[in-house]
């Protein structure tokens, strides 16, 4: 009676938790224990090499948005990896998995691993990826110092790991949401997913969410407050332009995801009826709220890649950027029709033909400025002196698959053509080719050419070509096929069909795409390592390797914590290209340096808001409550201090300038 | 001789604009913050207006709300809006005592409007008109307590800054906070307006 | 004090927020309660006819009100250029009128084309306990 009594309120005190949960079935627990190995190992070995107080002093608790930066693509790459394990699982199931042959996996399993694939991929790789890669640069191109608000950048970055986190702790107890990336109600409401999968989907990417909304906030503040005195905008480099524009599309469609999830949490966890098929529910508002975010998403991302394409194709051409102004006047038109074609992604829910038509000719009038785009980079490269490196390359194939991609989604946005193709594989082809090559290939470019800028020597490019040619060849091995089964009529998220269908050639044709792509992965971790190797050879690069034309090319390697010494003077775009021209010798006296102190109040908001995610998730309530305190407690607390800046004395900035002119020299 | 002393009083202006710069950049980031939250609101809006007239056999706004006691709950709210507005002027005054007494006043009217709403909860809750009962409802209660939530926030803000002007004084650095906390307050005023006419007044015509 | 000296004087003030006073104040909260109070006796005293025209005069009341509160009390529009604070307004309004606006065309036309929930389904799923 006792023991029953106390083990009721132990239960409790826990919630839905128990043993039970952890993983059975051998591919989910050999994936758990994968992925508890990698922070456990990473713990051992910085306990092992006494690097803790390192650690946190130098990257857990730093303001300095290079190193937040590098932090993000280190998150994001590592998430990548998972992303691409849930690839092969999906490709290998896809090609055995027909007829008599079930494949590898259960139907719910597949489910998972689908769901998982795209969610991973989205928020935390390329979500991860554009921010680390902002983080890095836009400061620098605009001449500024820091960020508008470092300690709420710093406070995104734990926000978006505290999701990630969250999104992983799923694999190893509990189990996955199996409702596609986006997570359709009914079938994501309690009575059709009662496990915990949706709700770690939903706390997952609510608090990655309100670290993206944060950071949205603090780069569109930045881009216009912290410009250097001279640079007017439309003198800015066009990457900042793409993610001013990007990061405007940030501020205002995350928190219409944050409604969207948070609604169905409640419908969930307290008993409302937003989404539910009866009491007055009306499902398809959801999917209506979460395209209304969707489709700008699609633009957050992709944005700031045509931002690094067009930085790429004017230093690799040696040619200043064509039709600047058309491209700046193509970012904001492709800014506002973003917000007005989201019901293309429910074409098919059955509004009215005058709706349908309306949003389909939207769809169709926003390919003409990303259009204008494609060709303005086509005449940058057109008679320029080509320096056909890496970069460049990614930039060649982007404008192939991207064209072909983009000339799909035409296609489906006339409204009777996506009734024969919605939810087929020919859909799943064509976002494919729009996001692998407008976002992933861009980011491949743009960590290929400002690789050297941060860590001094340039990446093996043997290697990189090996790895852009299996990429690109896997890619198309992989996507082609499924346009064809889409017209065939394959659907999406499927994991068994008829052997009668002929499908299976095509299935095992994308499978070995698969390969071809695991080689370029192999090839492209393989020429970081090589790289490294090789860093004070061949490779090592100076302060501008690739005679670059923005002001971050001007700053020393490894670049100073404050920057810029001096701040530059500004009269033209392209700043440094006609700095260079000069023989300008800079001789103003230096300037005290104001620089933000390390805080690890950012990790321990984002702690609480882990600790409070995990334990909604579970109906843990007062660990929610505590989650929350903590969460709180390190806002209150941060807002008392009143000291979070030191300061450089004029001596000291000329100081370490001198030296480092002085390691230049020799 | 004079050009370097003009150099310096330059440099020195300089500075100055600097600071202003940083004050006036956190502020335009909060406006900017206050704006996403706007398109929040927006959201949650939409949601009840499309879900407005699915009571599915539970009651009705128009059954539901008693006008008169929204137009309390909108007036002390309104006027807290104003008061907060004085309390800003009377800062900008560098008035210590007369500010923290105008904050005062407005918590006490926040107060009492984020009561009447709790109180009103309670009421339809007590009657079995809970968030369970219906998608009209769901919205209703989600949307505005969405606002209340807003508001006790601000009340928790507000008592830490009348706190903090009372031991450190007015100076740069609490008025930045006190014209922050102000734009907040004003804000849920004007997202209360778009309550208090879609929600109560709008519901009242459908009866 | 030399003209360059002045020039930088005047630039400090520029860069002051912009200042608020009393006046705008007690203008603002006076209108608002006008307005406010205006909507509340048209709608609790309305006759049963004329429902239409009764909404589109809300409408444009509240709109009146969250203009005037931008104005007086949030200091929109009294910036020195390049207006930022201004272009961020209105990029917001701009979205929350397609968000809200297109929500409700898109969910309006859906409307039309689902089966109504009848006094019979109602009943039944009221009956049922969970869910």
């Amino acid at each position: 009676m006792m023991i029953h009594h106390l083990s009721t309120t132990f239960g409790s005190l826990l919630g839905r938790l128990s043993l039970k949960w952890l993983p059975h079935d051998p591919i989910t627990a050999f994936g758990a224990i994968l992925l508890a190995a990698v922070p456990i190992g990473a713990a051992l070995l910085i306990t092992y090499t006494k690097r803790w107080r390192w650690l946190y002093r130098e990257w857990l608790t730093t303001q300095d948005p290079k190193r937040i930066g590098i932090m993000y693509i280190i998150v994001a790459i590592l998430m990548g990896l998972r992303g691409l394990a849930d690839v092969i699982l999906i490709r290998t199931q896809q090609a055995l998995s027909s007829g008599s042959n079930h494949g590898i996996l259960t139907a719910s399993h597949f489910q998972q691993i689908i769901s998982a694939h795209g969610t991973i991929m989205i928020f935390f790789v390329a979500m991860g990826l554009m921010f680390g890669i902002i983080n890095l640069i836009v400061p620098l191109q605009i001449g500024a110092r820091d960020v508008a608000f470092p300690f709420l950048n710093a406070t995104g970055f734990w926000l978006f790991f505290a999701g990630m986190a969250l999104i992983n702790v799923s694999l190893i107890i509990g189990d996955f949401s199996a409702t596609g990336w986006l997570a359709y109600p009914p079938l994501s409401e309690l009575k059709y997913s009662p496990t915990v999968g949706v709700d770690y989907w939903i706390w997952s990417l609510e608090i990655a969410g309100i670290g993206s909304l944060l950071a949205g906030i603090n780069f569109v503040v930045t881009i216009i407050k912290k410009r250097v005195k001279g640079m007017s905008l439309m003198k800015m480099p066009l990457f900042c332009w793409s993610v001013l524009g990007s990061m405007s599309l940030v501020i205002f469609a995350f928190p219409i995801l944050t409604v969207t999830l948070t609604l169905l949490a409640l419908d969930r966890t307290i008993g409302t009826h937003f989404f539910t098929a009866g009491y007055g529910g009306n499902m398809m508002m959801y999917v209506n709220l979460i395209w209304a975010w969707g489709h700008p998403e699609v633009y957050i991302l992709v944005l700031p890649a045509f931002g690094i394409y067009s930085e790429v194709a004017a230093v690799f051409s040696r040619k200043k950027l064509f039709g600047y102004a058309s491209m700046v006047w193509a970012i904001w038109a492709i800014v506002i029709l973003s917000f007005i074609v989201w019901l293309h992604h429910f074409f098919t829910m059955g509004a009215g033909s005058d709706v349908n038509a309306f949003f389909g000719i939207m769809t169709m009038i926003i390919a003409v400025p990303t259009g204008v785009k494609l060709f303005n980079w086509l005449f940058t490269m057109y008679k320029g002196k080509l320096n056909m490196k890496t970069p460049l390359y990614w930039l060649i194939a982007f404008v192939v698959v991207f064209t072909i991609g983009g000339m799909a989604g035409v296609l489906m946005a006339v409204p009777p053509v996506d009734f024969q193709l919605h939810n087929s594989l020919f859909l799943v082809a064509h976002f494919h080719m729009m996001i692998v090559s407008g976002v992933l290939f861009g980011y491949f470019a743009g960590i290929t050419y400002w690789y050297p800028k941060f860590l001094g020597f340039k990446l093996n490019e043997r290697l990189g070509r090996y790895a852009f040619w299996s990429w690109l060849v896997g890619f198309l091995l992989a996507f082609v096929p499924l346009y064809i089964l889409g017209f065939m009529g394959a659907t999406r998220r499927l994991d068994h069909y008829s052997s009668s269908l002929g499908w299976q050639p095509l299935f095992v044709v994308a499978a070995i795409g698969v390969v071809f792509i695991i080689a370029g992965v192999i090839f492209q971790i393989l020429q970081l390592i090589v790289s490294i190797w090789q860093r004070n050879g061949e490779l090592k690069a100076g302060h501008d390797p690739w005679d670059g034309r923005t002001l971050e090319w001007s700053l020393p390697t490894p670049i100073p914590v404050y920057n810029f010494a001096r701040l530059p003077e500004v009269s033209t775009r392209d700043a440094y290209w006609e700095a260079k021209k000069t023989n300008y010798i800079d001789d103003r006296p230096y300037e005290p340096i104001l620089i933000p102190k390390n805080s690890p109040l950012g990790l321990v908001i984002a702690a609480g808001a882990f600790i409070f995610g995990f334990a909604v998730v579970w109906h843990i309530w007062w660990l929610a409550v505590l989650g929350l305190a903590v969460s709180i407690f390190g806002l209150i607390y941060r807002s008392m201090d009143e000291h979070t800046e030191y300061k450089l004395s004029a001596a000291e900035v000329k100081q370490m300038d001198q030296m480092r002119f002085q390691e230049i020299k020799s | 001789m004079s050009s370097i002393s003009q150099n310096a009083e330059v440099a020195r202006a300089d500075r100055l604009i600097e600071r202003h710069e940083k004050d006036n950049t956190t502020i335009f980031g909060f406006w900017v913050y206050l704006m996403t939250d706007c398109v929040l609101f927006a959201s949650l809006f939409a949601t009840f207006a499309v879900l407005r007239n699915n009571t599915f056999g539970g009651p009705s706004g128009a059954t539901l709300f008693s006008l008169p006691y929204v137009l309390v709950e909108t007036l002390s709210l309104l006027t807290s809006s104003f008061t907060c507005g004085l309390a800003l002027v009377s800062a900008q005054a560098r008035r210590k005592t007369q500010t923290i007494i105008w904050f005062i006043i407005t918590f006490a009217l926040g107060l009492t409007f984020l009561s009447l709403e709790l109180s009103e909860f309670h009421k339809f809750v007590v009657m079995g008109d809970s968030w369970r009962r219906s998608g009209f409802l769901s919205a209703y209660f989600t949307l505005v307590g969405t606002h209340g939530l807003h508001i006790s926030i601000g009340l928790l803000w507000m008592a830490v800054m009348i706190v903090f002007i009372y031991k450190r004084g007015i100076n740069k650095l609490t008025m930045k906070r006190i014209r922050m906390l102000s734009m907040f307050w004003h804000f849920l005023d004007v997202v209360w307006i778009f309550i208090f006419t879609i929600v109560y007044l709008f519901g009242a015509l459908h009866a | 004090m030399s003209e360059q000296t002045k020039s930088v004087k005047v630039l400090v003030s520029l860069h002051q927020p912009e200042q608020t006073n009393l006046k705008n104040y007690i203008i603002g909260f006076i209108a608002s309660l006008a307005l406010t109070l205006i909507a509340y006796f048209i709608t609790q005293y309305h006759t049963s006819g004329g429902r239409t025209l009764l909404f589109w005069a809300l409408s444009v009341l509240a709109l009146s009100q969250f203009l005037i509160q931008l104005f007086f009390f949030l200091h929109v529009g009294r910036e020195f250029p390049p207006r930022y604070k201004l272009m961020i307004t209105s990029f917001m309004i701009l979205v929350v009128l397609i968000l809200v606006g297109g929500s409700l065309w898109i969910m309006h036309s859906l409307d039309g084309r689902v089966m109504p929930t009848t006094q019979q389904m109602i009943k039944y799923m009221n009956s049922q306990d969970n869910l």
